[in-house]
């Protein structure tokens, strides 16, 4: 299953668990399946029904492109990162 | 990608496409555009760093002979409308409006307030005199730390601290908090035989692009809007206008001209936006220009930060725990670099034990932008002194300090992601290996210094199309701006392709609405993303290419091959022609050929680089001197190796600017009192030596000739490799930036 | 508005007369009444080279020079430097060397480096970074810049 490594600051969420095994074949099941378990992190991650436009997703180190549409492997790592735009604008996000 | 390819045009020198145009002076940069019926726009900025604006009197500019239009925040739409709908985003909407033109309130000195059109740019300075503002002047706080002060001075009413999420209760200039956290923190300090803690300060810098910024704008009876402009980046112009102003992106035209230098300061807009309301305001074209102190003052220069360092180390030299707290200026509204700082700090090792503190803090400067890895440098600063000063104690070389506990691929970044092949080490090794390195270095007040740095670089979208023109060669369109030679580095990837010379394409960067959506020139992704669609565009047209010969020897597409610039037919006949060859019989065999590819890469692939630096120090005066200056860099593949060289070069002598002698100096007033390019002293020619540009590569494999983004890390490691040279000359830490005569001699005790 | 003035000049070679303002400075009267833009303003107060032109053999920061002033003078600007048909020397050592990033200072630091080797056709390295220390470049480092000059002076 996905290892999804928790944000230092979504920690209070999941009992102090820095990284945990969430079933899912994509980006959207597995925050699906951790909003389960973890009620309140979704709205952490999201934005309505994208991901928060300050925030990068990594699959095994690569920032995905595709956002909620990203394919997950079994032994996928993940990481919820704060985006890098290159600095277009920001602040219109 | 490990075998070693054989290339005829990668790696190779041409001469540039656009170079002729610019020795010449015939290359048109913004401020270089004419148009009939100009008018010329000027900017009243506020003399204040702090203060509301009680009251805006334009009548008497408006009275001023020549003058055709005055604008203020009153001629933007209204952010406060759309905010109890669009809650957060309207927010940032006002801040992004109020940086433009000020409306209810001017956060610093230079802040824009209002701008007058004219026949002439002299009247328009002079009836910018004559606009009548009455301020109630407020307390400016100028310093992170003093701003983050319970009895700071508040920018923001409505800004709470925001920390993922939950949002603080009152107000605060402090706009966000965040944290990376991996292992145990306190665990890994036990484990260490030595621990080092210090506190560092970097000052406010600016990019310091010779190219003031710019804007000619025309507004057409039907609504049509068209921008000229020198930028780093046309669509993102394009949607910042479409924002500001609450416009269709179909009405927008941004047309993008010759760019006099960005790095990463030509992407916020500032005066396209004023352009545009005064070319609305006149119905006629308006051009509008920053002499160099609007540029200091009225633009985003790159933050100051406070930053601790804490790291821990065994005997034998493996770092066993590292933290830090980072604060940066964000200037005078939210959104500085500390989130990719945090992500760089201390990312060249591989640590099990990290933790990461950021605050992006509101201050009475300009709102800071991006600045050539913007925070990494302000972050190597810290972490690459202490590295230093860790090797120092436990008696191990620097570099092999580096080599016992640098990333490599496979390892987790300190915040976290799995490194893909990345190539930190080799850059150590070249530098140990390097003749500076292993040259002497013992005369009095001499020393020698290195440091590391990484930029993970970015890839975002590119669009490129391919014209095949009878003769053979190829018109190549692109929406990269082109402000270090990328039309060349982009041009020879697609040559390399189809087999040509890279003189054989002609690159042209055109507006937005001739090409399709192409992010920023930024990031170091330029020469990896768009060049990656200048490949994938290049294929297009040797698969449709392969068809006509196809038709042309009634084959199976299936039994055409294209190798060196030359189609074959494989099975059965005995064809060949030469992409040449072919190019002339297209109408023949179905029209033209245009190539297109559109890319939004994922796999930039990090930048390592690893500095070795001597310097020696005047004890009399405190000045430094840079002897000697070795940077190596791990480029993947060079395309261009002169213009790779040349981004090394470029950046290292940024870095030695904004070590030895840049930064904006305030009075208490909130006023930088060093706004000219003589008090805001950038290295010239003779305050250097030559810059040995090292090029490793090792290849990327998220590129198909394994190409990283070069531009921005050679600007991390110059200021913590000069401070270890300093150490080692005199035997005392600098840890303020910039390391100027004034602080050197204070440090040496002199004054 | 002041009246304008009527000044005789020679410009790369060739008799030009202009109208101009006493406060136009030669700078804002090659770009913007003769539009000559291949100077250009970066800093508008002498620091940055990047409008560096010749005025009667001599290398000047044109912003600092009135446009009132070149009256009967000659004034040498980027746009004068090549033949036809053929760069001149330094504007071929510029490219071969990759001297140039953005471009925006390039135009005075070629003129600049003229003017050095018309007086000092084999300057050391030193003597090339001396002169040209009073035009500033953000992209490159000066490293190539400065080759470019040692090659053009070793090609002549």
């Amino acid at each position: 299953m996905p290892v999804v490594a928790i944000p230092a600051l979504m920690r209070n969420l999941t009992d102090g668990e820095d990284s945990v095994t969430i079933p899912g074949a994509t980006i959207r099941e597995v925050i699906d399946n951790l909003e389960t378990r973890y009620p309140g992190t979704k709205a952490k991650l999201c934005d309505g029904d994208r991901i928060h436009p300050s925030i990068g997703v990594y699959i095994n180190g690569v920032v995905t492109r595709v956002g909620m549409h990203a394919r997950v492997d079994a032994d996928a790592e993940l990481h919820f990162l704060p985006a890098i735009s290159g600095g277009v604008a920001d602040i219109l996000h | 990608m490990s075998e070693k390819k054989e290339y005829k045009v990668i790696g190779t020198r041409p001469i540039r496409h656009d170079g002729v145009d610019k020795v010449t002076g015939r290359a048109i940069y913004g401020a270089d555009f004419q148009i009939t019926g100009l008018l010329h726009g000027r900017v009243l900025r506020s003399p204040h760093a702090h203060a509301r604006i009680v009251s805006i009197d334009t009548s008497r500019a408006e009275a001023h002979p020549g003058v055709k239009g005055v604008v203020t925040a009153q001629d933007l739409p209204t952010a406060e409308d759309k905010m109890a709908d669009l809650g957060e985003g309207a927010v940032n909407l006002k801040y992004l409006c109020d940086n433009i033109l000020a409306s209810d309130k001017v956060l610093y000195k230079g802040h824009a307030i209002a701008a007058v059109a004219a026949t002439d740019p002299h009247i328009a300075e002079e009836a910018c005199e004559l606009i009548d503002v009455e301020y109630e002047v407020l307390p400016p706080v100028l310093e992170v730390r003093a701003a983050m002060e319970a009895d700071a001075p508040i920018l923001h009413e409505n800004l709470r601290t925001s920390s993922l999420g939950e949002t603080g209760d009152k107000p605060s200039n402090v706009a966000s908090h965040l944290q990376h956290k991996k292992g145990d923190i306190e665990k890994g300090f036990d484990e260490a035989d030595i621990v080092i803690e210090r506190e560092f300060v970097t000052g406010t810098v600016h990019q310091g692009y010779i190219e003031p910024h710019n804007a000619t704008a025309l507004y057409n009876p039907d609504g049509q809007l068209t921008v000229w402009c020198s930028t780093q980046g046309a669509f993102t112009v394009r949607e910042q206008l479409a924002e500001i102003l609450q416009y269709p992106i179909s009405k927008i035209k941004v047309v993008p001209l010759e760019i006099g230098g960005g790095f990463g300061g030509k992407i916020n807009v500032y005066i396209k936006p004023v352009a545009a309301l005064l070319a609305k305001k006149t119905g006629k074209p308006v051009k509008v220009l920053m002499n160099r102190a609007d540029v200091f003052e009225g633009t985003g220069p790159t933050p100051a930060s406070y930053i601790t360092v804490k790291m821990g180390a065994t005997k034998d030299g493996k770092i066993t725990a590292a933290q830090t707290s980072m604060v940066f200026e964000a200037g005078a509204y939210p959104g500085s670099p500390v989130g990719a700082g945090a992500m760089c700090i201390f990312a060249p090792y591989n640590t099990e034990n990290v933790l990461i503190d950021g605050y992006d803090v509101v201050v009475n400067k300009p709102k800071t932008a991006p600045y050539r890895a913007p925070g990494a440098t302000n972050a190597a600063f810290g972490s690459e002194t202490v590295i230093d000063e860790l090797a120092e104690e436990l008696n191990i070389d620097p570099l092999e300090m580096r080599l016992m506990n640098g990333a490599k691929e496979g390892d987790h970044r300190a915040d976290g992601p799995v490194f893909p092949r990345i190539g930190f080490i080799e850059t150590v090794e070249a530098a140990k290996t390097h003749p500076h390195y292993t040259a002497p270095n013992g005369k009095k007040h001499h020393g020698r210094g290195v440091a590391s740095g990484f930029w993970f670089n970015i890839g975002l979208e590119s669009s490129v199309t391919i014209n095949v023109n009878p003769d053979g060669t190829v018109n190549l369109v692109e929406g990269s701006t082109d402000i270090g030679g990328t039309r060349a580095s982009i041009a020879m990837q697609a040559a390399e392709v189809l087999g040509i010379p890279a003189e054989s394409v002609n690159p042209t960067v055109v507006d937005t609405n001739s090409i399709g959506y192409t992010a920023v020139t930024g990031g170091s992704r330029t020469t990896y993303a768009t060049g990656y669609a200048a490949y994938e565009a290049a294929q297009d047209v040797v698969k449709q290419m392969i068809g006509r010969a196809a038709k042309l020897w009634d084959v199976n597409e299936a039994n055409v091959q294209f190798a060196d610039g030359e189609f074959s037919s494989i099975n059965g006949k005995e064809e060949q022609i030469s992409f040449r060859d072919l190019s002339a019989r297209l109408g023949e065999t179905g029209g033209p050929v245009v190539g297109r590819a559109t890319m939004n890469p994922a796999g930039a692939g990090g930048a390592f680089a690893t500095h070795v630096v001597d310097v020696a120090v005047d004890e009399e005066t405190g000045k430094v001197e840079i002897l000697r200056y070795t940077a190596t860099q791990d480029a993947g593949k060079a395309i261009h190796p002169s213009y790779v060289e040349g981004q090394i070069q470029g950046g290292v002598v940024q870095g030695i600017g904004w070590a030895l002698n840049e930064e904006y100096i305030y009075n208490a007033e909130g006023e930088m009192t060093n706004a000219s390019f003589l008090d805001y002293r950038m290295p010239t020619c003779l305050d250097l030596p030559m810059i040995d540009a090292v090029i490793v590569e090792v290849p990327n494999p998220g590129h198909p000739y394994g190409v990283r983004g070069v531009g921005e890390v050679p600007i991390v490691p110059p200021p913590a490799a000069i401070a270890n040279a300093i150490y080692d000359a005199i035997g005392i830490r600098m840890t303020e930036l910039p390391m100027s005569p004034d602080r050197l001699l204070k440090a040496m005790g002199k004054i | 508005m002041a009246r304008k003035s009527h000044v005789q000049t020679t410009i790369n070679g060739e008799a030009v007369e202009f109208l101009c303002e006493p406060r136009q400075s030669l700078l804002e009267v090659l770009r913007d009444e003769l539009h000559l833009t291949g100077a250009k303003e970066g800093c508008n107060n002498g620091n940055c080279g990047a409008c560096s032109v010749i005025l009667d053999g001599r290398l000047v920061n044109s912003c600092l020079v009135l446009g009132v002033e070149t009256d009967g003078k000659s004034v040498e600007t980027i746009e004068g430097l090549a033949e036809p048909d053929k760069l001149h020397p330094i504007q071929d050592a510029f490219l071969e060397n990759a001297a140039l990033q953005c471009g925006i200072c390039t135009p005075g630091f070629i003129m600049s480096a003229k003017a050095l080797l018309d007086q000092n056709p084999n300057p050391t390295e030193h003597e090339v970074r001396y002169w040209l220390a009073g035009n500033l470049c953000r992209c490159t480092g000066y490293d190539k810049i400065v080759r470019a000059v040692l090659d053009a002076a070793a090609a002549t």
